[in-house]
């Protein structure tokens, strides 16, 4: 009897251990295609260059992908293995082409585990053990900037995105405002803070409101950029008659929001912004509607950026506002593949069953650049690398990339528009965002048509 | 006006950390087991509840009849092929052995449900509210989810004061060597309070995902504010409990209301102020669990 029981614990123990140890591999790196690497590749390219053959020559190239595909910002990184897994079967089929050699592309994908010291380390990894040529990292603060900090330590080219570029660029030890002092080896894209104030307030100002904005804004780097007096919101949204009506910054976790509650309440502020973690945002939209606070539009970044958060949300989720990065309705195509952004997102509907997000986009975007900054640069030598970088134009998915334009040597800016949520009335997915913003994007040379005009909440 | 909304709104939320602490406060009473699992329990019956509603189309409230039986099951089973063997090696083990199950289940919950959050749905519920005037509305569902934690507690005081299993749980905390003298077998009374505990921790898990969302790492973040409502309250005191869990609502809330960042840091001062100058907690062992 009892050696009966302790056969059973020693099995569950063992069970348990596996389980652990595969969730353990899943974690850690899971490459899509390292079976795909051509060993021949390399040996193929000496061949050539010894022999001068008439044949092209041919190489390989190594991208290494950080991405948060576990923990908290595993929303961000939904889409990264099938992105991964579809740019390797494009590169196969269509091998970069600089400088008259063929080069055959081999992605390594890591999942950073949400963790900013996981995605210094990976980095570190795939730089000086899988020995990456170029390295992609994508998804807040939290992952771009210790890997692009790894690639300035390592003198390895790095191109990174879904980070604002204001906290990206201050993260890595730069100034915003001194763009004297560039960095060498990261190369960024995506929107900044001026960008986001724009967006809301062109929405904003289409509903009837007092120009009251209540904040609701976590303490973390978001929160303390977007709420400084002398560069954040208040500096911006001004001059142009809103006032910014700021409580305090709360601890990301908090589960009472009375007190915020009452103080937009008492001021009356009918309009509300900020840049909320999901669940934080949930607890606090169902307690102001518990209290009684009504604004008139809520814009919101972060919160609900995702269709999942918003499913969550469910009827409260409607006419919600957000900032919009990419949708499948720009007008864009990928310098890659030639795909139109619907077909871009209907691909990835089809393959996954899944709705749509933003990141899709900006990850595919990242692959695009680079093969045109490899193609550039006529190889994939670190360093030309990273010169060509300096004065790339790529016409990507997710609009005009123009390093030689940006604010800041290593920044170039993509076009932002504002969306909210909508019940789609018995569509595929419960609900969908409509562009209802543009012209913050069409101010910076893109045409988004679109969707709707600004609705008041309920 | 603001100050008392602000009482009363921490006075319910205290009410949520009571029900999520009850369980934790009847394993450290029963067994003297610090059950490192019980945020990620919650968020297994969360997602029990998740698929029951999606299965059936039933209500959350509806779901909780099957999912508070089928957390007590798992508690029962969890208490002999784990607990119970962790006890017999004594010492740190069923601390380890309760961190080692909250990271796999977490992990394992992570697999199957992805990190997408999640919600249940109670569709108007989930905004309806008494209000009393201008500056105070009492939202119906913190007022149910505060009802649930003190009748639980209530419950589970009477039971453990009166019901024979209750005497037997008591004797078994208070002197584990007689009790199998008396013909009581220690390890089933162990997997019978766990059982009991786990079903509050369904009650619990499904009121955090009614409430807001949830997502397999929620719970583990929602433990911390479960253990110091045990801790405030006493070591082992159900009422204990209950009081530890308002009076962190209360001191979040009025820490909130004085700056939105002083929230949670004032909910943990006091909980630090509570270790140092009453570290028996503030109702220590009123009646023993």
């Amino acid at each position: 009897m009892r050696v009966a029981r302790m056969m059973r614990v020693v099995a569950a123990v063992a069970a348990t251990g596996l389980l652990a140890t595969a969730c353990g591999n899943l974690d850690s790196s899971s490459s899509s295609s390292e079976a795909s690497a051509p060993a021949a590749g390399s040996a193929a390219a000496s061949a050539a260059a010894t022999g001068g053959a008439a044949a092209a020559a041919t190489d390989s190239i190594k991208v290494g992908f950080v991405t948060p595909l576990t923990g908290p910002l595993a929303a961000f990184g939904e889409g990264d293995q099938w992105v991964a897994d579809s740019m390797t079967a494009w590169f196969k089929e269509n091998p970069i082409q600089a400088g008259g050699t063929s080069y055959s592309v081999e992605v390594i994908v890591k999942d950073s585990q949400s963790d900013p010291k996981r995605a210094g380390e990976v980095a570190g990894e795939l730089i000086n053990t899988d020995g990456a040529d170029v390295l992609l990292a994508h998804a807040t603060p939290e992952t771009t900037v210790p890997v692009a900090a790894q690639c300035e330590a390592n003198a390895t080219p790095c191109i990174t995105s879904d980070t604002p570029w204001q906290p990206w660029v201050a993260g890595l030890g730069g100034n915003p405002g001194d763009p004297s002092k560039p960095f060498t080896w990261s190369y960024h894209f995506f929107w900044g803070l001026e960008d986001m104030a724009a967006v809301f307030m062109d929405m904003w100002n289409q509903v009837e409101s007092n120009k009251k904005v209540a904040a609701l804004y976590p303490n973390d780097a978001d929160g303390q950029a977007f709420t400084d007096e002398a560069q954040g919101f208040p500096a911006i949204i001004g001059p142009e008659g809103f006032s910014f009506n700021n409580p305090g910054l709360y601890p990301s976790g908090t589960q009472d929001f009375s007190a915020q509650i009452s103080a937009f309440k008492k001021n009356d502020d009918q309009l509300l912004t900020g840049i909320v973690p999901p669940p934080d945002f949930i607890n606090f939209w169902k307690q102001a509607k518990q209290q009684g606070y009504n604004p008139v539009l809520a814009t919101v970044g972060k919160a609900i950026e995702f269709p999942a958060a918003v499913a969550a949300l469910g009827d409260l989720a409607q006419n919600l506002g957000t900032e919009v990065w990419w949708a499948p309705s720009y007008p864009t195509t990928s310098s890659l593949t030639g795909l139109s952004s619907a077909d871009f997102a209907a691909a990835y509907t089809e393959a996954t069953g899944k709705q749509w997000n933003m990141p899709l986009a900006f990850s595919e975007s990242m692959f695009e650049v680079m093969a045109a900054a490899v193609t550039a640069a006529g190889g994939k030598d670190k360093q030309a690398i990273a010169d060509a970088m300096k004065t790339m134009q790529v016409d990507a998915l997710v609009g005009n990339l123009d390093w030689g334009k940006g604010p800041f040597p290593n920044i170039a800016k993509t076009p932002l528009t504002g969306g909210q949520w909508r019940a789609t009335d018995g569509g595929e997915f419960p609900f969908d965002l409509t562009i209802v913003s543009n012209s913050a994007a069409k101010a910076a040379g893109l045409d988004v048509p679109l969707g709707g005009k600004v609705e008041p909440l309920q | 006006m603001q100050w008392l909304n602000a009482i009363i709104q921490g006075v319910l939320l205290g009410g949520l950390y009571a029900l999520l602490a009850a369980g934790l406060s009847l394993m450290f009473g029963v067994m003297r087991i610090v059950n490192l699992a019980h945020g990620a329990l919650a968020m297994l019956a969360a997602y029990i509840g998740l698929v029951i509603v999606q299965g059936t189309g039933v209500s959350p409230f509806l779901a909780m009849v099957a999912v508070v039986p089928i957390m007590a099951g798992v508690g029962y089973l969890l208490q002999w092929g784990v607990f119970n063997r962790a006890l017999r090696v004594g010492g740190l083990a069923p601390l380890l052995a309760a961190f080692g199950l909250a990271v796999v289940l977490t992990q394992l919950l992570q697999l199957k449900f992805t990190s997408d959050s999640q919600s249940l749905q109670t569709g108007s519920l989930s905004i309806a509210s008494i209000q009393i005037s201008d500056d105070i509305s009492i939202g119906v569902l913190p007022l149910i989810t505060f009802g649930v934690g003190v009748v639980v507690i209530a419950a589970l005081q009477v039971f453990i004061s009166k019901a024979p299993l209750g005497r037997a749980m008591r004797a078994a905390s208070d002197d584990p060597e007689t009790v199998p003298l008396m013909g009581i077998d220690n390890r089933q009374v162990y997997a019978l309070s766990t059982a009991i505990a786990l079903g509050t921790v369904g009650l619990a898990g499904m009121f955090l995902a009614v409430r807001g969302n949830f997502d397999p790492n929620y719970g583990q973040a929602m433990l911390i504010f479960a253990f110091e409502a045990v801790i405030i309250g006493g070591l082992g005191s159900l009422w204990g409990t209950l009081a530890g869990g308002m009076v962190l609502g209360v001191a979040q809330a009025l820490g909130s209301q004085v700056n939105p960042s002083y929230g949670v840091l004032v909910g943990n001062l006091v909980f630090l102020a509570i270790l140092a100058f009453r570290p028996s907690g503030l109702l220590p062992k009123a009646v023993t669990a």
